[in-house]
């Protein structure tokens, strides 16, 4: 089956200072990533660069073969993205915002009304839908904005830190829905919570100082240590250099 | 030019959603009517016309445009919403230029409201309502030229007050170019620049408008400022839009 999302030697660098160096990996249908590392490895990086948000220092990503540098505009079409944090505009209301987001995906009339009720029907934002999004509860904000990345039903999700906020019943119906939608779609969780990981993910690639140092299957990741956790910090601190990100500098100069 | 009229609907239903409309326009119509009621000797100088409004409405629009386009990118970015908008199957120019149209229509209706004014010249005399028009047209292009500064001056900071003040340094410059005080000292030590100074005086082609004269050149100076700078604007936003 070909790769929905290609990402191939995707680099970013801020100065002196590499974020993402020369990550590679395929997402295809049917597969739900997750994204792992510790706070500063580089995974929104990675998000942003994927969603087309920044441009790559070298390397590229395609969603769905459409190039995130060369065809902006037509990659972002197969993309459901949700950012960092789920920003969103806080004095529209919930039906606002998200008839905004069906707007720009060209949706407009019925098909757009049908869109947002039904995104706001997977999300269980109903009973909000005509309130201000800036008096919404932290929890339902995130909801806001992850009704925002499935509204056209795109082949395409990547969701930074879609739990982030929410209480565990919220955190499990999400994760409901991600498990739900994952056969007919491409998708990708950044997240700390490796629970998370072993309960909605097929494949976790582990992200560290910006290279990946892990990439199988959650229950594989286990059986590498005593437990996940273990694993997890013996593969992202365990030969961790003195200023790691000054030796990656040198080696770029 | 869907993305366009998608970006343009949601920033002028926005500036409704908040106060800012409201404050702006009341203080925009407050101000436009005191000064040419006072300053401008709208009744003494006994003549059916709106220069005296005209006249002043640069010197409005030079602290009241900054206040608008402070917040077109700087405050998109402190929300994080730039993420957000420039991650949907929208081209950056189309984001760009449906802000500004929307800013820009925002203006046109702070200037539709000020419609007493025409109401009043017209009860107590008989003025020439072609050049109120044209003079109504200057004052938007005024607006567009000042919207399309501040809007790029926005996009290159996140700090909403340093686009304040940068746009409101830059729109007096553009205002004040034109002034005998700038024009006469200049002429005096460099008369070189005095020339490009009158050159980029929005006030003195708005004094055009104002007595009805649509010339082709001052409306391709508008037109290539605000071009040149929703340009800038769409540079501005693709280097930074990360930082």
């Amino acid at each position: 089956m070909s790769a929905l999302i290609e990402i191939e030697r995707l680099t970013k660098r801020f100065g002196a200072f590499t974020a993402v160096d020369d990550v590679s990996f395929t997402v295809s249908r049917g597969e739900v990533l997750g994204f792992l590392g510790p706070n500063g490895a580089g995974k929104s990086t990675t998000m942003r660069m994927l969603a087309g948000f920044m441009t790559p220092t070298a390397g590229t990503a395609r969603i769905c073969g459409d190039d995130v540098v060369e065809r902006p505009v037509a990659a972002k079409r197969h993309l459901g993205f949700l950012p960092e944090g789920a920003p969103t505009y806080p004095e529209m209301t919930v039906t606002g915002f998200l008839g905004f987001c069906g707007r720009a995906r060209g949706f407009r009339g019925s098909a757009l009304d049908d869109r947002v009720a039904n995104a706001m029907h997977l999300t269980q934002l109903e009973s909000v839908r005509l309130q201000p999004v800036e008096t919404l509860s932290k929890g339902f904000k995130r909801r806001v904005g992850l009704a925002a990345a499935l509204l056209h039903d795109p082949p395409v999700l990547v969701l930074d830190e879609p739990t982030d906020g929410l209480d565990p019943n919220q955190k499990h119906e999400v994760r409901n829905l991600i498990r739900a939608m994952a056969p007919e779609k491409a998708i990708v969780i950044s997240t700390h919570i490796l629970e998370e990981v072993a309960a909605v993910c097929t494949r976790a690639v582990i992200i560290a100082r910006g290279r990946v140092v892990a990439d199988e299957t959650p229950a594989a990741l286990a059986a590498r240590g005593p437990s996940m956790d273990a694993v997890f910090r013996s593969l992202t601190l365990g030969d961790a250099a003195p200023e790691p990100e000054r030796e990656t500098a040198r080696e770029v100069a | 030019m869907g993305g366009v009229l998608t970006v343009f609907r949601r920033e002028l239903a926005g500036y409704f959603a908040t106060p800012v409309a409201y404050v702006f326009i009341v203080i925009f119509l407050v101000l436009a009517g005191a000064l040419t009621f006072t300053l401008g000797n709208f009744f003494a100088r006994g003549q059916a016309d709106l220069q005296p409004f005209f006249s002043f409405v640069p010197w409005l629009f030079l602290f009241l445009v900054p206040a608008l386009t402070m917040r077109l990118w700087a405050e998109e970015r402190r929300l994080g919403t730039i993420e957000l908008l420039l991650t949907l199957p929208i081209a950056q120019w189309q984001a760009v230029v449906g802000k500004f149209l929307a800013a820009w229509a925002f203006c046109g209706i702070a200037l539709a409201l000020t419609f007493p004014l025409v109401v009043t010249v017209n009860a107590l005399g008989e003025p020439d309502n072609g050049v109120i028009a044209t003079g109504y047209i200057g004052c938007l292009m005024v607006a567009g030229a000042f919207l399309a500064v501040g809007a790029a001056i926005s996009a290159m900071t996140k700090n909403q007050v340093i686009a304040f003040v940068l746009a409101v340094a830059a729109c007096f410059f553009l205002t004040a170019a034109g002034s005998p005080v700038v024009t006469e000292f200049l002429s005096k030590r460099i008369p070189e620049l005095a020339e490009v100074a009158r050159a980029i005086s929005v006030t003195d082609r708005l004094a055009g408008f104002s007595r009805g004269v649509i010339a082709a050149r001052d409306v391709v100076f508008f037109a290539s400022f605000i071009g040149f700078f929703l340009f800038a604007n769409t540079i501005a936003v693709d280097q930074r839009k990360a930082d």
